[in-house]
């Protein structure tokens, strides 16, 4: 059973201290995240304009959220006029209803299931048990997750946190798999040999959704492995959870995402298999499509200004794999399906910024930028994790670090005051100095140094040093005459004594 | 009202109250045509797809046949399956089963299939099947493990947003695509990749010269 949700089970910095311990997950994600970071860089340098891509995938996206009413009735409208059955869902709740429903109705005893975060956020695999329905993942790295009863941690590659060795003995253990080696292809023979039966012979499949494009009706499943290809094919029903902000206008819309979302996922040129299709067709693949749009606190981050930019993720994982955070303290880390820089953001909003321990998320970062820098929509996610800060501080009541930063503005807004409390500190030091640096920090203000150390106040301030050298002479012309105010920044030169 | 109905009215009002505003100045990019000759674009066709692991053979138009019995016999594929509509001259005299609705139990004994395609990408080495005539329905070209592709060079575009126009008017009429870049794969090991899923583990291209 593959445990989701978005609701942290404790804060980041507590959830992260057990993660941090895990040397081996560290390994396996640093090998991880450097493969792919190298291989992404070059499969970005390829497209001759980038810059230009991303910003075409910021707008359209933009654009998108700025219309989604009617684009949403537009979607329904077409999926509608193809066959296809729209429902609609304010909550996790109200969506997992609609599925379990719908399987139960055609007496599904299990249901086969491609990789959607959306349906793990709903937390539905849960939900399907309660109705006595089993939820089979046929994702590789889900698939692993589901059998290790352990919760996803990386967006595109849920397993990232397990190596080949771990994977082969789950298989064994949980597939009876006669695995000789740990070769990871024979690692896949043994879930396509496990699966495909499933594939061929199950009545109804779930899916989540990448994109639907408003003016057609057309859903869009990117994958890998061809068990997407399986799952939207070969059942009668198919049942698609998606997100309400992942509709695209017009059908041309998608040639920007496909060139942007591989690249920066996967790092190829292309994902092996991509499927669209809309409604049913006679003759080819369900014969019956739910298509369910879920709200989930998504129509509350567009109504924040600065937090609405979140809602353009086409969930890549590319922030997630240059984050220097997400390397070491990994996906668990931060207690919900969505993790790293895009779940800092993400999951606290989704929330209602009401979640006590997701309202820890936003400190999850060193504010470095490279997730930024990596984001094929441009997301800011290091303005919003500023601005979500100062969101949930303002919501805080005074509290002593509000008291001691008031103090603080108050000492520095003040030369000398701010002078007398160095002098002041340089004195108090004392018994806690070791080798030139404060290791622990009495009090409230322990705090600080629980995670790092602070270097000792030196014996003399730089303002101390400024007034006591001695003054500078009258130089002689050097040739230099004329460079005005420049000169103020050239080198102080000893021969000028 | 029902629960559903409820449920949409409220996300719709909320999203209207959310007021979310288009920039005004919000343009689409024009899809422009590459400009590379089309021996180039055919030729970095061939080169990416073999990059994914496909195989790309290459043949005028007389000798289609030929080089698709070779690639089925190659693999030892025996029992074959083709759209009922793909054109007689792709396969001679290779003897092969038409599907006329096989369910899904024949199908799963079928080694290989035999299809055209759309158009294929360049850019990506990718193949798209809209379902069309010659190219059957999408469990056709999943189910059996061998899928040969027969693409002709004309068909070749240089970039993703030409092929995505290109087929504007398939998606318009209900069509379902598949698009296809080398054989299922998976990276969810390690983040190390392996070909041969669920999808057809061997894809063999057939690149003709029409132009």
């Amino acid at each position: 059973m593959s445990a989701g949700g978005i609701r942290p089970a404790r804060t980041f910095q507590k959830a992260a201290k057990v993660t941090l311990a895990n040397a081996q997950m560290r390994r396996n994600l640093r090998h991880a995240t450097t493969t792919i970071r190298e291989k992404r860089l070059r499969a970005v340098a390829e497209l001759p304009d980038w810059e230009a891509l991303r910003g075409e995938g910021a707008d359209l996206k933009d654009f998108a959220m700025a219309n989604l009413g009617d684009l949403l009735l537009d979607l329904e409208a077409a999926v509608t006029s193809r066959g296809g059955q729209v429902h609609w869902a304010r909550d996790a709740e109200e969506a997992r209803e609609i599925v379990a429903r719908i399987a139960t109705s055609h007496g599904a005893r299990e249901v086969i299931k491609v990789k959607s975060i959306s349906t793990d956020e709903i937390e539905l695999n849960a939900a399907l048990e309660r109705h006595g329905v089993h939820a089979v993942e046929t994702d590789l790295a889900e698939l692993i997750v589901q059998l290790a009863e352990d919760r996803p941690s990386h967006i595109l590659v849920p397993a990232i946190h397990r190596n080949r060795a771990e994977i082969r003995d789950l298989f064994r253990r949980r597939l009876g798999a006669e695995l000789l080696t740990d070769d990871p292809k024979a690692l896949a023979e043994a879930a396509r040999v496990y699966l495909r039966g499933k594939f061929l012979t199950t009545k109804v499949a779930v899916s989540g959704a990448n994109f639907a494009v408003a003016e057609s009706g057309t859903v869009c499943v990117v994958e890998s492995e061809g068990n997407g290809r399986m799952c939207v094919t070969m059942p009668d029903v198919l049942v698609t959870v998606m997100g309400i902000e992942k509709v695209l206008p017009t059908w041309q819309d998608v040639a920007v995402f496909l060139r942007l979302l591989p690249r920066s996922s996967t790092a190829e040129r292309m994902n092996p298999y991509t499927s669209f299709w809309s409604g049913v067709r006679e003759g080819d693949g369900p014969r019956e499509f739910h298509l369910v749009l879920l709200d989930g606190g998504r129509t509350e981050v567009l109504a924040d200004e600065v937090g609405r930019q979140t809602l353009r993720c086409i969930r890549c994982s590319a922030c997630l794999n240059v984050c220097p955070v997400y390397e070491r303290a990994g996906g668990h880390a931060y207690g919900s399906v969505y993790p790293g820089p895009i779940g800092a953001i993400l999951t606290p909003q989704l929330l209602h910024l009401e979640d006590a321990n997701a309202n820890t998320l936003p400190w999850a970062s060193s504010l470095c930028g490279a997730c930024y820098d990596a984001c094929p929509v441009r997301i800011d996610i290091p303005e919003v994790l500023l601005y979500l800060r100062g969101r949930i501080n303002e919501e805080k009541p005074l509290n002593a670090e509000a008291v001691a930063f008031r103090s603080a503005a108050w000492v520095m807004s003040e030369p000398h005051r701010f002078e007398g409390a160095i002098k002041l500190a340089r004195t108090g030091q004392g018994p806690l100095v070791r080798d030139g640096a404060i290791h622990a920090l009495p009090g409230l203000l322990g705090g600080w140094t629980d995670s790092r150390d602070l270097p000792a106040f030196p014996r003399q301030s730089f303002r101390e040093w400024w007034r006591t050298r001695p003054a500078p002479t009258e130089r002689p012309d050097d040739g230099n005459a004329g460079l005005g105010e420049g000169e103020l920044l050239a080198p102080e030169r000893e021969d000028t004594r | 009202m029902s629960t559903e109905s409820e449920a949409r009215l409220e996300i719709l009002t909320r999203i209207a109250r959310a007021g979310a505003r288009a920039d005004p100045s919000f343009r689409r990019a024009p899809v422009t045509p590459g400009a590379r000759a089309r021996e180039v674009v055919v030729e970095q066709f061939a080169e990416f797809a073999a990059e994914y692991r496909a195989s790309v053979t290459r043949v005028d138009a007389a000798d289609v046949a030929r080089a698709v019995a070779e690639l089925l016999a190659r693999r030892g594929s025996v029992r074959v399956v083709v759209p009922s509509d793909l054109p007689d001259d792709l396969l001679g005299a290779l003897p092969a089963l038409r599907d006329e609705g096989l369910d899904t139990a024949a199908l799963d004994r079928m080694q290989a299939v035999v299809t055209t395609c759309a158009v294929a990408v360049a850019e990506t080495g990718t193949v798209v099947l809209d379902h069309g005539p010659g190219q059957g329905r999408r469990a056709l070209t999943l189910v059996p493990d061998h899928h040969v592709c027969v693409i002709r060079e004309s068909q070749v575009v240089d970039g993703v947003p030409e092929a995505v126009a290109s087929l504007r008017g398939s998606v318009l009429a209900g069509r379902p695509l598949t698009w296809i870049s080398g054989p299922s794969a998976t990276s969810d090991i390690e983040l190390s990749r392996v070909e041969g899923v669920h999808g057809p583990r061997v894809l063999d291209l057939v690149l003709v010269r029409d132009v």
